[in-house]
């Protein structure tokens, strides 16, 4: 973990540094996921979601995949709702970019897609590369049809994850969870 | 490894490989990659066990490995041509560190992109995607010429799991009448998802 800037000699892996804290809100967004019987998750690794993956990793009734790339886990979760199974994707704000193509496969077959989204960009952000994307992401989902919500306060990630997994489990809709950074806290150098 | 450009002469039939490789298919769950290997599965006949793509091109590995997922009991076959598998070269690294023993991918390599006029892929400039996917940590992977080793191949996808694999079978870049099945891709994910007695919501 690198919380000092002078420490931070490689700036791709300073920028997916381990967070600094458990959070609550990370538990009980992963007991949510539980409770709305996701058993499969994809990631890219990323530190406003390391909590999340380290649950998911230790949880034996939990698949958990490394992607290469984000647009990976869409089919994937796309795949694994074919064979009944609920897949959600984690990934950061930089990674939406990468699924607008791939966001046609859940869109058009009308399938389940949970994505909870990391944001970067938006606050406090010390990195100028990470503005673009932090900029584009809501616009990009919603441009293929993708439903978004926003989240920038603690108390309100339970209920949004709750309702979007049952919109997107129940109601096959493809949802957005984006995590404010406001929520993250800016990234520590 | 750079291997000799393919000869016209040097190759099987597609619609000869497909057919052979479904044949007495019993359960195998079956996922296609857009273009010709979606018409060469639904002409070697429909089945509702069947996935068929029709777009998002680089996703019928992945789509068939989110499968294998959630069917862990049974066996996925991804149908897949070479400039598919290359868009999603990523997922080869992807499906190898998770390992589903129950996934087999084939990759009909023409060498060329068909569907758009048999522009030269990079399997054509001697790319190998049987040696990436043995690099990536594929357990089982090879490249299939002759109707001898498509035997062999037939025999290795229906034995106990051993996957994943990752098969090129190289073939005639020859265009074979259209054979199409829905384009309704709601209706084709229900059907699917019917005959595993899953209720569409």
């Amino acid at each position: 973990m690198r919380t000092d800037r002078h420490d931070a000699t490689d700036p791709d892996d300073a920028d997916r540094q381990t967070s600094p804290h458990a959070r609550s809100w990370s538990h009980d967004l992963f007991d949510a996921l539980r409770a709305a019987d996701v058993r499969h998750v994809s990631y890219v690794p990323d530190a406003g979601h390391a909590d999340l993956i380290a649950r998911c990793l230790d949880d034996h009734d939990v698949v958990a995949t490394v992607l290469t790339t984000e647009e990976e886990g869409i089919a994937i979760s796309a795949g694994a709702w074919l064979g009944g199974m609920r897949s959600a994707v984690l990934m950061q704000s930089s990674g939406v970019g990468n699924c607008i193509n791939m966001l046609s496969l859940p869109v058009q077959t009308r399938s389940p897609l949970l994505m909870i989204v990391t944001m970067r960009g938006e606050w406090g952000e010390f990195n100028p590369w990470q503005v673009p994307m932090g900029r584009a992401t809501e616009a990009t989902l919603t441009a293929i049809g993708v439903r978004v919500l926003r989240v920038d306060d603690e108390s309100g990630v339970v209920p949004a994850v709750t309702q979007a997994a049952t919109m997107a489990y129940e109601a096959d809709q493809q949802v957005a969870i984006l995590l404010g950074q406001r929520l993250l806290g800016a990234k520590t150098w | 490894m750079v291997t000799a450009p393919l000869e016209p002469s040097d190759g099987l039939d597609r619609r000869v490989v497909v057919s052979s490789l479904l044949a007495d298919r019993g359960d195998t769950l079956v996922v296609t990659g857009l273009g010709s290997s979606t018409y060469d599965v639904h002409a070697a006949g429909d089945d509702d066990a069947n996935y068929y793509l029709w777009g998002a091109m680089g996703a019928a590995a992945l789509v068939g490995f989110g499968l294998a997922i959630g069917q862990p009991g049974r066996r996925v076959l991804v149908i897949t041509g070479d400039g598919e598998q290359l868009m999603a070269l990523g997922s080869l690294a992807t499906i190898a560190v998770a390992a589903p023993s129950n996934l087999d991918i084939v990759v009909l390599d023409n060498e060329r992109y068909g569907e758009t006029g048999m522009q030269t892929s990079h399997t054509g400039h001697g790319l190998d995607l049987a040696s990436v996917a043995a690099a990536c940590g594929f357990p089982s992977t090879g490249v299939v010429r002759r109707l001898d080793e498509l035997e062999r191949l037939d025999v290795e996808i229906r034995s106990a799991n051993s996957g994943p694999s990752l098969h090129v079978v190289k073939i005639l870049p020859v265009d074979h009448p259209r054979s199409m099945p829905s384009r309704d891709a709601v209706f084709v994910k229900n059907r699917f998802r019917a005959q595993l007695g899953l209720a569409p919501n």
